[in-house]
């Protein structure tokens, strides 16, 4: 036998051959097309003609235009608050689940925290506008409960409520890689930690955090990053001054029709969003690290 | 410990009241009688429900949605079958890193999909159809039916594998005869997973829709229109009792699997 046969018969090959179809596909339909994208912001279109000669034109309008820096850093911004709000809300849910219900219970928690996730997307955010407007259900209630005389009109269409409703939509993807770093904490461990006399916040801040912090990590990425490419809920609850570059990105790839400047604004999202996850991870590593 | 038990019963019950408003209040409106989506409600009425049924453009968008998330789901899991056996079963070089270049649309932003195949179809000159619609959505659609089949394939016992070899059957069958039956709740759950994120994506949609719309373009076309709004909450009623109903059945045949291959049952879907 060649070694050629031999390869082709053992584990490896079949491994790769079996897995080349998802394979060829991922690559043709989002390698290739990221690859485009990257291209084209280097390019530059003039209304439906593409020139493509190389120019760094379109990073440096996507950089200094003040408008593109403002937008750019309030994305960011709203993209951190809502990890922060997220994480936030989703820990406690997690550790409830992992700690104080019953191991028969936990899978219909699960499944009861991830309901809502598949409501219809546009509606759900609609409804948060129907929550928090001007006659709304939370104006209604606080009126007719006496706390306000006049309606609150600071919830809605501005950045808090794009804030709590993009919480509100990725809550569920929080909570999962928490509940499973807890699922795997070593039980024994805090028991031990009690045994030498650490207090319960002492317990929890030395012993369970830091290894579930995993769980947090995860969270926060699967947060931050997908949430800075929304242009629905900006639209629909963000008011002028809670749109996102999502939204710009949009308006350049259909109506301006400057595609070349949207993939550039598009990438230099992708590149700030991933540096800044880049450095949570690393500053979480020391902070693990710190805790051994 | 009473003290903090205490405190998550509160915090458990304020933080399902919010993550359910939503939810519950589209059906609440769906029955108000009123062209108003407001408080206070104004009586009973099933009238946004025939609105629908009178709704012509609706009924396109609805069968556009229903072809682009069947097909979706057949090819993501048929992708999904053979990443997750390939990745459970066997190693081979690269293995870790060409699972997470094929997981990445889960963290990527949508708006980047959607704009890079933009791009992709423009630039070759195709013409925006359904079919745009359906490669964008088999690419986000396919991470989570690895995650599903994953978990369904990892649990498969190797020797019963080994004991079909002995018996002298022949790859092939023991694939159709012995690892395809174990594994089917788990092909089933994948299949109606990738039907229900299919069914309901917009942001991808959004870009790649030529000049038919599916179901959630549709929608964010009538949100312009105050009222119209009453049947979209009747229409949003609809969706959500049929995504519940198709997550409970996938759940159930989750579960099934779960049982067959002996495993304790622990967590839900991803």
């Amino acid at each position: 036998m060649t070694w050629f046969q031999k390869w082709r018969r053992g584990e490896g090959a079949q491994g790769l051959f079996l897995i080349s179809p998802t394979l060829a596909f991922t690559l043709l339909l989002l390698a290739v097309p990221l690859v485009l994208v990257v291209a084209l912001s280097f390019w530059t279109q003039d209304y439906l003609t593409l020139h493509r000669t190389f120019t760094m034109d379109n990073y440096k309008t996507a950089w200094s235009e003040p408008m593109y820096q403002y937008l750019m850093g309030r994305s960011l911004k709203i993209s951190m608050m809502v990890t922060a709000m997220t994480v936030l809300l989703a820990y406690p849910v997690a550790y409830f689940i992992s700690f104080y219900v019953p191991p028969k219970r936990k899978a219909m928690w699960i499944f009861l925290i991830t309901i809502p996730f598949w409501t219809s997307y546009l509606m759900r955010i609609f409804l948060w506008k129907v929550i928090l407007g001007y006659n709304g259900v939370v104006n209604g209630s606080l009126m007719g409960l006496g706390l306000i005389e006049e309606p609150l009109s600071f919830i809605l269409y501005n950045q808090n409520a794009v804030v709590l409703t993009l919480a509100h939509a990725w809550v569920p993807f929080a909570i999962l890689p928490i509940f499973v770093a807890l699922e795997r904490v070593d039980r024994s461990l805090i028991e031990a930690a009690e045994d030498l006399g650490d207090s319960k916040l002492r317990r929890f801040f030395r012993v369970t955090l830091p290894l579930s912090m995993p769980g947090v990590i995860a969270a926060t990425i699967i947060v931050f990053i997908p949430t800075i490419g929304d242009y629905v809920t900006p639209r629909l609850v963000g008011g002028p001054n809670g749109l996102m570059i999502a939204n710009m990105i949009e308006l350049q790839f259909k109506k301006a029709n400057n595609a070349p400047l949207g993939a550039a604004l598009a990438i230099s999202a992708m590149a700030i969003v991933t540096c800044v996850a880049l450095i949570f991870i690393w500053m979480n590593k020391k902070y693990i690290r710190g805790a051994k | 410990m009473l003290g903090r038990g205490h405190f998550f019963k509160w915090y458990m019950g304020i933080f399902l009241v919010f993550l359910y408003a939503p939810a519950i209040l589209l059906p609440v409106f769906a029955f108000n009688d009123s062209s108003v989506v407001s408080f206070p409600l104004k009586g009973f009425t099933t009238k946004w429900f025939t609105v629908l049924q009178t709704t012509d453009s609706l009924h396109v968008a609805v069968r556009n949605s229903l072809m682009i998330a069947v097909t979706t789901a057949i090819f993501s899991t048929l992708f999904g079958v053979l990443a997750a056996r390939a990745s459970t079963r066997f190693s081979f070089p690269g293995r870790r890193s060409i699972m997470g270049f094929i997981m990445l649309p889960m963290v990527l932003p949508e708006i980047i999909i959607g704009v890079s195949l933009l791009v992709v179809i423009i630039q070759m000159g195709f013409e925006l159809s359904l079919w745009s619609i359906i490669l964008g959505h088999i690419l986000i659609c396919t991470p989570f039916c690895i995650a599903i089949l994953s978990s369904a394939f990892m649990n498969l016992d190797q020797s019963l594998e080994e004991a079909s070899f002995d018996l002298g059957q022949t790859r092939w069958n023991t694939f159709w005869l012995v690892i395809l039956p174990l594994v089917m709740p788990g092909i089933v759950a994948s299949l109606l997973i990738a039907f229900t994120i299919s069914l309901d994506e917009f942001i991808i949609a959004f870009f790649l829709a030529g000049t038919e719309p599916t179901l959630p373009v549709y929608i964010w076309g009538q949100l312009r229109f105050p009222q119209k709004l009453p049947s979209l909450m009747a229409l949003g009623t609809i969706l959500l009792v049929l995504s519940i109903s198709l997550l409970l059945i996938a759940d159930y045949f989750r579960r099934r699997g779960v049982r067959k291959t002996g495993i304790e049952n622990s967590g839900g879907f991803l």
